[in-house]
């Protein structure tokens, strides 16, 4: 019962940050900079980590459907298997993950060592709303910057699969992206771009949520970083299946 | 300047605010109560700082000095009585009425809570900037509030190139940019050697008799009582500072002190009634032993 309790509450004080976070967003000053710097952080900083995983996940699609193909004659579907398969999931999810672990407990750790230093107390006595300062330019960076990552993380995904069919299957470029086009629709995609953007605000306010809810000192941060990372993993990953429930019906206008 | 001279100064209607009744005080506690969940943080405290005037807030950890200073920014809310900043009852304030009353308030934090990312210039600037203030304008503000905290030369560094006394001193220049009418101290010389702790004070005494500011200034350190109590802040005819000390012929009264013993008023009064007091907790408190 304690539980629920908990989770009830918690999820009333993130719509409260959330909402406070709306709200601001027609009050002066707007922190165009800040957003700006967010999404340098979080954007060019986290490319090459998302821009690996990608090309792995990609090449290990390859590895695990191609030997199924071919026992069916069908290798040259093989671009088309990598593409709904990254574009419609693992490309999203895995580059939340990754966001997740790098951004999300960077975001942790720097507004929680701000709270126990007490740099979050002295800019609300400065007059400045830390939801304002802090919260919403790391969420629109977010929102903004997490699609991009993931289009080039099923781009290079793309590319890893094609260059492993080739290398180790001796698969034609050609073939392998002809059977690309084929299987990606124009629904995947618009899904590949919607899905992140919902889980970059999962990441952004659970991660400042956290961060500002940090207690106890330098080993509160570290609970603080643990707990971001580990809830908004879970959220994304739960956030992904609803997603896609919807997405699925809204495209086959099943929905209503 | 004499330190009557600066009373004088203090109760003249010319030095008070247009729209604020002469005689209101800058903060006032009217039963105030709070407890986290069954403990009781403050019980039923009731006091005023007048204008001009020091309260220094004395009590062992834990007594709640310092949450009297959250509250009165705002930062945590009563669960009873009212709290009166200039005679405006802020106790059911928004978040949005808050920050207009917190930016007449200067706020020292214990370990001086610089911003890590930012310069000692940013960090100074902040407030005006956050407002949008003319970057001219902030420059000078900047520079006279560096000036004043005596740390002109360390404008480019960042904090963690700053000893601990300065970077109480540049949260003392941040605090006091916008001219606040009132400025909070918690703790601002833990941790210090005693010639910074003493020079912490000083800018204390010198806000107190030459800038007209009312404060509260939380510390558990009796030489920060002995400092603010026994000595006050004239200026030269050059315009030079100059602190002396409180004489036969002489009576703080921009001084009060307060004592906190788990959440309750124990001692309210001067500095001189509180070293005759016969209680034994706060004798123990006074002498150490």
């Amino acid at each position: 019962m304690s539980f629920i309790i908990q989770f009830l509450t918690e999820l009333q004080e993130v719509g409260n940050l959330l909402w406070r976070c709306i709200k601001g967003l027609k009050k002066k000053p707007r922190y165009f900079g800040e957003i700006m710097r967010q999404m340098d952080l979080i954007g060019v900083g986290s490319l090459g980590i998302c821009v690996l995983t990608g090309f792995f996940t990609g090449g290990v699609l390859v590895l695990q459907v191609y030997p199924t193909l071919d026992y069916y004659g069908a290798t040259s579907n093989a671009g088309q298997g990598v593409a709904t398969g990254l574009i419609r999931e693992l490309g999203p999810v895995l580059t939340a993950l990754m966001v997740a672990g790098r951004v999300g407990s960077a975001i942790s750790a720097e507004l929680g060592s701000m709270v126990v230093s007490q740099q979050i107390d002295a800019m609300r006595a400065l007059g400045t709303s830390p939801a304002r300062k802090l919260v919403t330019p790391r969420i629109i960076a977010l929102i903004i910057t997490l699609p991009l990552l993931t289009i080039a993380a099923d781009m290079f995904g793309l590319i890893g699969g094609g260059l492993l069919a080739n290398y180790l299957h001796s698969l034609d470029p050609n073939i392998y992206i002809s059977s690309v086009r084929t299987g990606t629709h124009v629904e995947d995609l618009l899904a590949s771009i919607l899905k992140p953007m919902v889980f970059g605000l999962i990441i952004g306010v659970i991660s400042c949520y956290k961060g500002l809810q940090t207690t106890g000192g330098t080993v509160g941060v570290g609970i603080s970083v643990t707990k971001a990372v580990v809830t908004s993993s879970i959220y994304v990953i739960i956030a992904d299946f609803f997603l896609s429930k919807v997405l699925q019906s809204a495209f086959s206008g099943t929905m209503f | 300047m004499s330190l009557f001279e600066t009373h004088q100064q203090l109760i003249s209607p010319s030095a008070t605010n247009g729209s604020v009744p002469v005689g209101t005080p800058a903060i006032e506690f009217q039963d105030v109560e709070l407890a986290f969940d069954d403990q009781i943080v403050l019980d039923k405290v009731s006091f005023t700082v007048p204008k001009g005037v020091t309260k220094i807030v004395l009590g062992s950890s834990g007594s709640g000095k310092s949450t009297i200073i959250n509250l009165i920014l705002g930062l945590v809310r009563p669960d009873a009585g009212r709290i009166l900043i200039a005679g405006e009852d802020i106790t059911p304030f928004d978040d949005m009425d808050l920050m207009r009353i917190r930016k007449r308030i200067g706020m020292v934090f214990q370990e001086g809570a610089l911003f890590d990312s930012l310069s000692v210039y940013e960090n100074v600037a902040y407030r005006l900037d956050e407002q949008g203030v003319d970057e001219d304008e902030v420059e000078h503000e900047v520079m006279r509030m560096l000036r004043f905290v005596d740390l002109e030369d360390a404008v480019d560094k960042m904090p963690i190139e700053l000893s601990g006394g300065m970077r109480r001193r540049v949260g003392i220049a941040r605090a006091l940019v916008g001219n606040p009418d009132i400025v909070l101290f918690d703790e601002p010389t833990a941790g210090l050697d005693p010639p910074t702790a003493r020079t912490i004070c000083e800018l204390a005494i010198k806000l107190r008799d030459l800038e007209d500011v009312s404060s509260i200034f939380v510390t558990h350190e009796m030489n920060n009582l002995e400092y603010l109590s026994s000595d006050y802040a004239v200026l030269d005819r050059e315009g030079n500072v100059h602190f002396e000390q409180e004489g036969n012929n002489l009576c703080m009264l921009n001084t009060e002190v307060m004592m906190l013993r788990e959440g309750v008023i124990i001692f309210s009064g001067s500095e001189d009634e509180l070293k005759a007091t016969r209680d034994p907790y706060i004798r123990r408190f006074i002498t150490g032993k």
